[in-house]
């Protein structure tokens, strides 16, 4: 079928991705054809397999390994996109069927190039090799006679090219010529406007090719026949033109006019699919809306019908664009199949991966390929309607909805912005609600183990690919499962923060001039100080009522919100006590005016709660208190002993010395946690909120909006507004707890002078300490890259609580100070990014497992091997 | 220690007997820092030894994080706010065992008859961590021949609501020889103790043997002494390790670890002690399996593995996989189960991998049943929906066995006491009433049949200690309507594979 020009030179097309099978007797000069025409590492020989298993090339008895061994390679080439060719005799069919196998089940095209010499030619050959001398003549002549009665089936044995070169002057003259796939388009590189599924909405494709900077041109009939940017660039359509919308026909016109006039690209949607099926008169059920089509296209010409059967049948399954940067075809592509071309690489482009059940809509399910997708190459494709258009794993859908009323979406590329118009109506009513009922929200779809577990990739809009660790992932799934609030209400968990850079000053391990220092290298003039509170990390999602927590949250119990730490843990056992806080920062939100002001019904808070002993009390109690008793109870025999020893004339007195000292740290240390110690509630019990304190130092993110970006001192103010409600109010107890802060200028000394005795004298009444952050949120330094959200500033006698009761005697501190901050401080980043990752997915509606997925890889990078004391 | 003259000896013998003259400071330098030798007072009347340990609580917390990649084994440990230096602990029976070397043997090379004698001795331990209280001090003393004070040291005073810490202040008093008594503070200190970052090298077998010599065979307390003195044998460094993500976790949120890593418990239900009540769980389980036939059954929360082992004993479960959260327990179960020394015919039965019924997961389809033993009531009540959907409307298994403790039997529980749940990580405990209802709603809601039966003596009055219930598959008209669905897109698809070779001819003819 394929190759034939004259008898003299013969040109081989070869596919550039093939498997190239060499079929011919030994002797007849495949591996001397394969040299000439095919690269040494390109071609693997049996001879040479033979040798790998057995040492000896000709040992017959190693055929069977060392054909394992061949199609292991081969394997391993195709899989990695590489031609290969088999150099072995495969006169038999078994043999090459096995290769047909490999070449498909990599989705190459399998090519054979038969060397059909004389028997005398081999024989000759054979001879003039040593270690072939001997064969029988009777094997060559066998070989033949496999080689003649294989030939005539080899099309049928599922080679898409045969070449047969017949006797000695045509194998020499031949030439082999690689040529690209179809689908092969790197060398276009746009810019390009890739244009979601239109079915038949072609006003609304009108309104987007025009927003798109498109003139259009119309024929004598004022209908669309082509359009063209003015810039050059080029429009891709997704495919599923036409079905269940208003005018199928005319939107093919407008894109069949632009693909002729290399205005536009197209690949086939199932929707075209089936038409060509219908137009090529094949019986198919007029479903889908294809009925719709076909009543429409009844109404044209019949000339017209045959260019839309020409058109389709021409489509090719998916394009590789860009140098190879972009995939486009219409339901999703896996990486292992760009570029290639088999039955199943169309049927995936076309309908996605199906599982072969369908839903309770009659609907096929679909296995979601994308949340897999871990290529280099962006994928953009349509096919899925959903309610936005959004970056997954960097493959986008671009089906937005808009035959069913919602919006017509194309991504501009490499740009990757998004344009849409909205669906002039709803034209056809959806079989399946773009939601369901089952737990996981507004994607109908709840949390799948996939979701979150095995060595993960994060997409995060501010720092690129952030990976989680299988281990890292298997801790916070325990903890996720067993101890976390529902997912639903786990909306974010806080970013670890990194310390100031270790301090040489004497005396102290952290000091602030260390983090003024190190933002005003980051060219971040402006900072935040804010006074730490030393309670605990408690996150807070509030909302105006019990119905809103229900329906934007799922909140099943009557809450009206969630308060958890910073493992996602509840963060009062007593439920009663949780309701009435919530209760409070609700009425003092309301009483704020923020409800109307930020436009929302809910708020999530980044807050500290205090007292620490709240949530600490077994850790106090076994490890903070404990060892304060253990010195209390050790120090005063200690030192009474040791006086007698002096008194009795011996020298001890470095040692008493020395003994003093640590029982006045031990002091101390006992001092310091103390401080962060009261009791809560009355005795009465009954979830009272006395003593309790809450400081909340950020608002998160409101309805539809992170306010991640607002400036921390903005932030602070309306935590203020909320303090001051409460104050007004006529509560018996205060709950709300001011934060303390104070603008500091990196440039300018005075300022950092200020900075530096507000930290001393805050510490030195018994604060903990406090968090230096860049005025404005989101700061980035003169590289562009992101800057630490924040550093905390710790103060001396808090960091006994840290570091021990000895800990600034100088011997130690000397040794303390070695410590490594380049995993914490990486470690903060990427959680940050990840935080503001969940906060933008929350904001955006985007569904429950992709705000989930950032949240949980927040979890996990915290159990990340890091020094639990910075 | 103090001692007394006695005939023929002045108290400053003690100088003697310890090696140690009485008139100087003497400095040693052990594995955890300086132990330092004094006399407070001596003279033939009386004679005091101290032993002061200077631990080092920076080289400790870097020591230990030399042991692990990246982080101490033991977090305990790791800390630098840690009792060591304070308290009398392990460290301080080692360093007490290497100063008083000669003395620990009963030797003295200057007086070889001193060592044989007893005399009047007093123990003061100011610091001493005790787990079990002070009763358990006296209990461990005093069978020796001590006269035990042991007084409690609070935890702080100012927060008098704290209680008492760990720490007790100790006085021994009793006429022994000093080797005795060194051998016994050597192997009671740790015992008391009891801390789980105690290493225990190889040869500790050996050292018990030779300090427990003469007194702990006859000991009343034997068991638990060589318990606590061994327990930690099996590779501790390991089992730390296995935790430690974990234990980061709980650290960063200001926690215990134990209370995040709770999963399992090696006391209870072990192979030579199993609970009765477990076993008769296990039994009506397998009874409930083997009556629907089922051959290839999932163990969702297997914990340990009991339900897997009981299981794999039965050849006609021919497939059984363990499911659990915990990564600890799963180690457990493997370890119990000895996978790595079963059969490959046998391991090819059974397979444990982790995994969170809050999460559907595509590898739990096709089974015909699955277990939820003693599960559910360890899912907060807000989370439970979405484990009902993994199991009932994503994994859909023919028939789902679901136990659970029946609350109102708990009245019969003598040790329970009024209120409690039976177990500290039960978030709730349902009445059979309450059971009933959730699971006759959940075979509702995902097409399912429900039975009930009681688990365990059935009293008239609070029913069974365990409640059962067993969920059949019903065989829906919405099932039978997907198939016929499924078989008209079969013939489409096999249309499209058609279509799709064409196209591949195609783009095969155009290359």
């Amino acid at each position: 079928m394929t190759g034939t020009t004259t008898d003299d030179v013969r040109t081989l097309a070869v596919p550039e991705l093939s498997l190239v099978v060499l079929v011919g007797a030994t002797g007849s000069g495949k591996s001397t054809f394969a040299a000439r025409h095919f690269r040494p590492t390109e071609v693997i020989s049996s001879d040479f397999c033979r040798g790998l298993v057995s040492d000896d090339e000709n040992d017959q008895s190693a055929s069977g390994d060392a054909f394992d061994v061949l199609h292991y390679i081969a394997g391993k080439r195709l899989a990695a996109g590489r031609l290969t060719v088999v150099d072995a005799t495969s006169v038999q069919p078994e043999s090459r069927k096995q290769l047909v196998r490999i070449a498909r089940e990599h989705d190459v095209l399998p090519v054979a190039i038969v060397l059909d010499m004389p028997e005398e030619v081999c024989a000759a050959r054979n001879a003039a090799r040593p270690d072939r001398a001997d064969l029988p003549r009777r094997v060559i002549q066998r070989h033949q006679r496999e080689l003649r009665r294989s030939l005539k089936n080899l099309e049928r044995e599922g080679f898409r090219k045969v070449h047969i070169l017949r006797g000695v002057a045509q194998a020499d003259a031949a030439v082999v010529v690689r040529e690209p796939l179809l689908n092969d388009l790197r060398h276009l590189r746009g810019p390009f406007d890739i244009v979601g599924d239109i079915h038949g909405c072609r006003s609304e494709l009108e309104t987007l090719l025009t927003r798109l900077g498109y003139a259009l041109t119309r024929d004598g009939e004022g209908r669309p026949v082509d359009a063209a940017h003015p810039e050059g660039r080029t429009a891709v359509f997704v495919g599923d033109l036409v079905d269940r919308g208003p005018d199928s026909p005319g939107v093919l016109r407008l894109v069949m006019g632009m693909v002729a006039a290399g205005h536009a690209l197209c690949v086939p949607g199932n929707h075209e699919n089936k038409l060509g099926r219908h137009l090529g008169g094949r019986k198919v059920q007029l479903t889908h809306g294809l009925a719709e089509t076909v009543e429409q296209l009844d109404r044209e010409d019949d000339a017209f019908r045959q260019r839309v059967r020409a058109f389709i049948d021409a489509l090719v399954s998916h394009y590789v664009l860009d140098d190879g940067a972009l995939v486009v075809c219409h339901a999703g592509l896996p990486e292992k199949y760009h570029g290639r071309a088999s039955g199943r690489v169309r049927s995936h482009a076309l309908y996605g991966d199906t599982t072969g059940e369908t839903d309770e809509f009659g609907l096929p399910v679909r296995y979601p390929w994308a949340e897999d997708y871990r290529g280099r190459v962006a994928v953009v494709y349509g096919h899925t309607p959903s309610p936005s258009a959004t970056w997954l794993n960097n493959t986008i859908c671009l089906d937005t909805g808009a035959v069913f009323g919602g919006r017509m979406t194309a991504l501009r590329w490499p740009e990757r912005e998004l344009v849409d118009v909205p669906a002039e109506r709803v034209w056809y009513e959806p079989v399946r609600p773009l939601v369901s009922e089952a737990p996981g929200g507004a994607d109908g779809r709840p949390l799948d183990l996939n979701d979150v577990t095995g060595r993960k990739i994060v997409e995060t809009r501010h720092l690129g690919r952030i990976a989680v660790k299988e281990e890292n992932a298997a801790a916070a799934l325990e903890v996720m499962s067993r101890f976390a609030v529902d997912p639903r209400l786990l909306a974010y968990l806080p970013p670890t923060m990194a310390p100031c850079a270790t301090s040489k000053e004497e005396g102290y391990l952290e000091h602030p001039a260390e983090a003024f220092a190190a933002y005003r290298a980051d060219g971040v003039r402006q900072v935040l100080c804010e006074e730490k509170h030393m309670g605990s990390r408690a996150v807070v999602l509030v909302c105006r009522d019990a119905d809103t927590a229900r329906e934007r949250f799922g909140a099943s119990d009557g809450t009206r919100g969630a308060l958890y730490t910073r493992t996602g843990r509840p963060f009062l056992d007593d439920k009663d006590t949780a309701g009435r806080l919530l209760d409070r920062l609700a009425r003092c939100i309301g009483d704020a005016g923020l409800w109307d002001e930020l436009g929302t019904d809910w708020v999530l808070l980044d807050a500290e709660l205090m007292p620490w002993s709240l949530k600490a009390e077994g850790l106090l109690r076994n490890q903070y208190a404990a060892v304060g008793a253990a010195s209390r109870a050790a120090f005063p025999g200690v030192l009474s002993a040791l006086e007698a020893v002096a008194e009795r004339g011996v020298d001890v007195a470095g040692l008493l010395g020395r003994q003093r000292e640590r029982a006045g740290d031990a002091e101390a240390f006992t001092e310091a946690y103390r401080r962060y110690c009261w009791p809560v509630g009355d005795a009465t019990g009954g979830g009272r909120l006395d003593g309790v304190r809450i400081a909340p130092f950020q608002f998160l993110a409101v309805e539809g909006r992170s306010l991640a970006g607002l400036p921390h001192d903005e932030q602070l103010a309306l935590a203020d507004r909320m303090i001051a409600a409460e104050a007004a109010a006529p509560y018996a107890h205060r709950v709300l707890a001011p934060t303390r802060r104070l603008v500091v200028d990196t440039e300018d000394e005075a300022s950092v002078a200020a900075g530096v005795r507000w930290w001393l004298d805050l510490t030195a009444a018994g604060g903990e300490g406090m968090v230096v952050k860049p005025l404005q949120a989101l700061a980035r330094g003169a590289d562009g890259r992101l800057v630490q959200p924040g550093v905390k500033c710790r103060g001396r006698e808090y960091l006994r609580i840290v570091y021990g009761p000895e800990y600034t005697r100088p011997e130690n501190l000397a040794r303390l100070r070695i410590r490594h901050l380049g995993h914490k401080r990486s470690l903060a980043l990427r959680e940050y990014a990840l935080g503001l990752e969940a906060l933008d997915r929350l904001a955006e509606g985007e569904p429950l497992w992709r705000v989930h997925e950032a949240v949980f890889a927040i979890l996990a990078l915290e159990s990340e091997p890091v020094d639990p004391r910075l | 220690m103090t001692t007394t003259g006695i005939p023929g000896s002045p108290a400053t013998d003690l100088g003697f007997l310890l090696h140690k003259h009485p008139d100087k400071a003497q400095q040693f330098s052990t594995s955890h820092g300086t132990a330092h030798v004094l006399y407070p007072e001596a003279d033939d009347e009386r004679c005091t030894a101290a032993l002061l340990l200077e631990v080092d609580p920076v080289a400790l917390v870097r020591r230990a994080k030399g042991k692990g990649r990246g982080g101490a084994p033991d977090s305990a440990l790791a800390q630098y706010v840690n009792d060591r230096p304070y308290a009398a602990s392990s460290l301080l029976a080692v360093a007490l065992a290497a100063v008083f070397s000669s003395a620990f043997k009963g030797q003295s090379a200057a007086r070889p008859e001193l060592p044989g004698r007893t005399r009047p001795l007093r123990i003061e331990v100011p610091a001493l961590p005790a787990r079990g209280g002070p009763g358990l001090v006296e209990r461990l003393f005093a069978p020796l021949g001590w006269k035990v004070t042991a007084e409690p040291v609070a935890l702080d005073e100012r927060f008098p609501e704290w209680g008492d810490s760990r720490y007790v202040r100790l006085v021994l008093e009793g006429e022994r020889t000093v080797a005795e008594a060194l051998r016994h503070l050597y192997v009671l200190l740790p015992v008391l103790d009891d801390a789980k970052h105690y290493w225990v090298a190889p040869d500790e077998v050996e050292k018990l043997l030779r300090s427990g010599a003469g007194w702990l065979e006859g000991h009343p307390e034997q068991r638990l002494i060589t318990d606590r003195y061994l327990t930690r044998r099996r590779s501790l460094t390991q089992d730390a390790l296995e935790r430690l993500a974990l234990a980061r976790l709980a650290e960063s949120d200001d926690t215990e670890p134990e209370r995040l890593d709770n999963a399992v418990d090696d006391e209870a239900d072990t192979e030579e002690r199993p609970v009765p009540l477990a076993v008769r769980r296990r039994e009506a389980i397998l009874g409930a399996l083997r009556t629907v036939g089922a051959a290839r059954v999932l163990d969702l929360g297997c914990g340990q593995g009991q339900l897997v082992g009981e299981l794999l004993k039965d050849p006609r479960f021919t497939e059984v996989v363990g499911l659990d959260v915990s990564v600890r327990a799963l180690r457990t179960a493997a370890r119990r189960l000895r996978l790595d020394r079963m059969t490959e015919r046998q391991a090819a039965r059974v397979r444990l991998f982790q995994g969170s019924l809050s999460y559907t997961d595509r590898r739990l389809t096709g089974y015909d049943a699955a277990v939820l033993s003693e599960v559910i009531e360890h899912v907060d009540p807000p989370r439970l929906p979405a484990l009902e959907y993994a199991v009932f409307g994503a994994a859909r298994p023919a028939t789902v066995v679901v136990t659970t403790p029946n609350v109102e039997y708990n009245v019969r529980w003598e040790t329970l006491p009024a209120g409690h749940v039976r177990h500290s990580d039960h978030r709730f405990e349902w009445t059979r009433e309450e059971f009933r209802t959730w699971a006759e709603e959940v075979a509702r809601r995902h097409g399912y049949g429900v039975e009930f039966a009681p688990i365990g003596p059935d009293d008239p009055e609070v029913g069974a200690p365990t409640q059962m219930a067993v969920f059949h598959r019903n065989a829906t008209a919405k099932d039978s309507g997907s198939t016929a669905q499924n078989s008209d897109r079969t013939t489409q698809d096999g249309d499209e594979t058609v279509q799709g070779r064409n196209e591949t001819m195609k783009e095969a003819k155009a290359a």
